[in-house]
């Protein structure tokens, strides 16, 4: 199949889209700069994964959905992943481009906690939004589908944590896209003050398993001084749905960024997780576990940079591959000069289930600093017939042995993911897509 | 209800082309308990795995039985759910699945669809065999087998004989690597499991084991055969004077397997 490479908006469109949302002056720039970029940039070049024919521009831009009257209306899909008492929670639903029901405490307004629309925010907290947004997190100008992010951003959601507020409960966002041709351009910006403290978990859904479509993801996460940020994602398009998503956070001193990233997309995947660790002593774990099936291609990187002294990064990356899904796991680690005492860790495991699948480890360490402690470890390989004779060897079937050993492969991720309803919904999900 | 029955038949086993059993011959009933002895590399594991199907390892010629069913025709799954079991002597570690949780599924794996183990009773149930095994209850927390000393596996391969009730258990040298403390501990295990329907195979190659579980019968392996085979007065004779004597008898110069007598 031959596919455009370039979009069929132009600038005044994108005008017209900013003048029709009542956007700020400052954001209508960036998105005219954005789209004159979006022109110029090369596309995203991962190393071993041809993206040359999958599906960027083929969509639905401009698509609405109505406010949710009652929960009761919503997919059983959506619904899993609320669990009861939904009225008492701190949640989002985005119904594909538009904010359906949205829900925040009393208690952490008045604490002065910011949950909202992204268009909202720009208005009502302009300058909190415009220092943020895509300045020291991730940059328009870095490959083509960045800037094509910038000018197309249909959806998106602004949080702000203020500091010393810590929020015990989740903070809850389902982007579910009805539409199956609707594109999400979707832009989740996370500010935790310092000494703040907050659990995010986000879950995409669509059903487009046959029309095709796009979702363009940016997530900035910053963690100002000794803020603690928990970032969960179950992210599950259907396979129609060409995915790119770029995650990306910002780390300052004694601050923690945890991200706990189950990618169970049906369609292509181009994934990016970077952690920019500034600050000294900052600290972060990257998991992240994905399954891939059917034709499947994804290429997933967890990129952990070091800069401040005595600085920890965490990478843990698991897959199982099966029909002929093919995936690739990168994982980088790099220490600036300078990052004295800095710790980069990794770990990528990768379990094939099938003779036609495809899966790559690559470990890569990136050292400018003497004094560092670095480890990787990678591994490619099939189901250990001498573990699933053990299990069967007890009475348990082969098909119920392999479950288990999946399970638990996936399990050191899957266990971090903070609500329990949304882990058990990544359980099911697992369940799915490996049987 | 009389115990069961399992029966070996001129057994020969290879693994990767090479034959290392070479016509075993054992008959284990329920209520009875055998030791097979042996020096290291004359095939006692062998048997072991070979009976409970480890993959491995290829059944070139001979016959096995539980209760006159073809064992060699049933999955490994299969042999468990007629009553076989083989305590490991290197169990595999599984990451992510908690032994309790193993536990679980392998009950119900041998109980039928809708009567699952009730979770109070097999708490309680696994909490009383923790405590007479001596073992810690946070291993039931613990992903399986991973990180667990060389004792702690082989004490949660008695917990899961002991929770599984087999009708024939097979015990691959479940003493190595257990100190005096922790032989005690497990043989006290495995003697509450003696009754009429129980059969087991003890395979050891230390006497030692001896003193604390009575065999009824003692076999002797070499060169991938039964060669001697007697009462519990046989381990004895070993443990007082070796195993040179039979090979004297026997006029065997080399007692591992791909020596000919």
């Amino acid at each position: 199949m031959a596919v455009d490479t370039q979009l069929p908006f132009d600038k005044d469109y994108v005008a017209n889209y900013s003048d029709k949302r009542n956007e700020p002056v400052w954001f209508k720039d960036i998105r005219q700069k954005a789209i004159d970029l979006a022109d110029d940039l090369p596309m995203p070049n991962p190393e071993k994964t041809r993206i040359k024919n999958w599906n960027f521009t083929d969509f639905e831009h401009d698509v609405a959905g109505s406010d949710i009257q009652s929960f009761d209306e919503l997919p059983e899909k959506i619904r899993v992943l609320l669990g009861e008492n939904v009225e008492d929670r701190n949640l989002i639903v985005v119904r594909n481009n538009d904010v359906a029901y949205a829900q925040l405490s009393d208690d952490l307004k008045a604490k002065g906690v910011i949950f909202e629309d992204i268009f909202t925010a720009m208005n009502e907290h302009s300058d909190l939004v415009q220092k943020y947004f895509m300045q020291d997190g991730v940059s328009i100008d870095e490959n083509k589908l960045t800037a094509r992010h910038a000018a197309l951003m249909n959806s998106g959601i602004f949080l702000y944590v203020p500091k010393n507020v810590v929020i015990e409960e989740p903070i809850q966002v389902v982007f579910w896209q009805e539409d199956d041709r609707a594109a999400l351009f979707n832009h989740v910006l996370l500010v935790a003050d310092e000494h703040s403290q907050v659990t995010y978990v986000e879950n995409y859904v669509s059903n487009n398993d046959e029309t095709e479509t796009v979702a363009n993801i940016v997530s900035e996460v910053f963690a100002l001084d000794g803020a603690k940020v928990s970032y969960g994602a179950v992210d599950n398009f259907a396979q129609g749905t060409t995915s790119y998503v770029n995650r990306r956070g910002h780390v300052e001193r004694d601050a923690t960024l945890e991200w706990a990233l189950g990618q169970m997309n049906d369609g292509h995947t181009l994934s990016e997780n970077v952690t920019n660790l500034v600050g000294d002593n900052s600290l972060s774990h990257a998991k992240a576990v994905s399954v891939g099936r059917g034709n499947q291609k994804q290429d997933f990187t967890a990129n952990i940079r070091h800069w401040g002294l005595a600085s920890e990064g965490y990478i843990l990356q698991h897959g199982v591959m099966k029909d002929n899904a093919a995936s690739i796991f990168n994982g980088i680690g790099k220490v600036e000069n300078g990052a004295t005492k800095a710790n980069a860790e990794q770990e990528s495991r990768v379990l094939m289930l099938s003779e036609g699948s495809r899966g790559d480890a690559n470990p890569i360490l990136l050292i400018d600093e003497d004094d560092v402690t670095a480890g990787h470890a990678a591994s490619v390989g099939r189901v250990d017939p001498i573990q699933l004779y053990y299990l069967m060897s007890r009475g348990i079937s082969q098909q119920e042995a392999e479950r288990l050993v999946i399970h638990g492969f996936l399990a050191p991720v899957v266990r971090e993911i903070p609500i329990e309803t949304v882990q058990s919904q990544l359980r099911e999900v697992i369940e799915g897509k490996v049987y | 209800m009389a115990g069961s029955t399992l029966e070996i038949k001129d057994l020969h086993v290879e693994i990767e082309g090479e034959e290392i059993l070479k016509g075993v011959n054992l008959t284990i009933k329920g209520g009875e308990f055998h030791a097979v002895m042996g020096p290291n590399g004359t095939g006692k594991s062998t048997l072991a795995s070979a009976v409970m199907g480890h993959p491995k390892y290829e059944i070139t010629q001979g016959e096995i039985y539980l209760d006159g069913e073809d064992v060699l025709e049933m999955e490994v799954d299969e042999r468990a759910q007629a009553g076989l079991f083989l305590a490991m002597q290197y169990p595999s570690e599984i990451s992510g699945v908690t032994t309790s949780d193993f536990l679980r599924s392998s009950i119900n794996s041998q109980r039928e669809e809708g009567d699952e183990i009730p979770l109070m009773q097999f708490i309680k149930d696994m909490d009383s065999k923790l405590d007479t095994l001596e073992i810690d209850k946070n291993m039931a927390q613990r992903y399986l087998n991973e990180g667990f000393s060389g004792g702690e596996k082989k004490r949660n391969e008695i917990l899961q004989l002991m929770m599984l009730q087999p009708a024939i258990a097979i015990l691959d040298e479940i003493d190595s690597g257990l100190d005096i403390d922790a032989l005690k501990v497990v043989s006290k295990g495995i003697n509450e499991m003696r009754s009429d329907d129980f059969g087991c195979l003890i395979i050891t190659h230390y006497q030692r084991l001896l003193d604390y579980i009575t065999p009824d019968y003692v076999h002797v392996m070499m060169q991938g055969r039964v060669v001697k085979s007697g009462g519990p007065e046989l381990a004895q004779r070993l443990e007082a004077e070796g195993y040179d004597w039979i090979k004297e008898e026997l006029g065997i110069d080399d007692e591992t397997v791909g020596q000919e007598a």
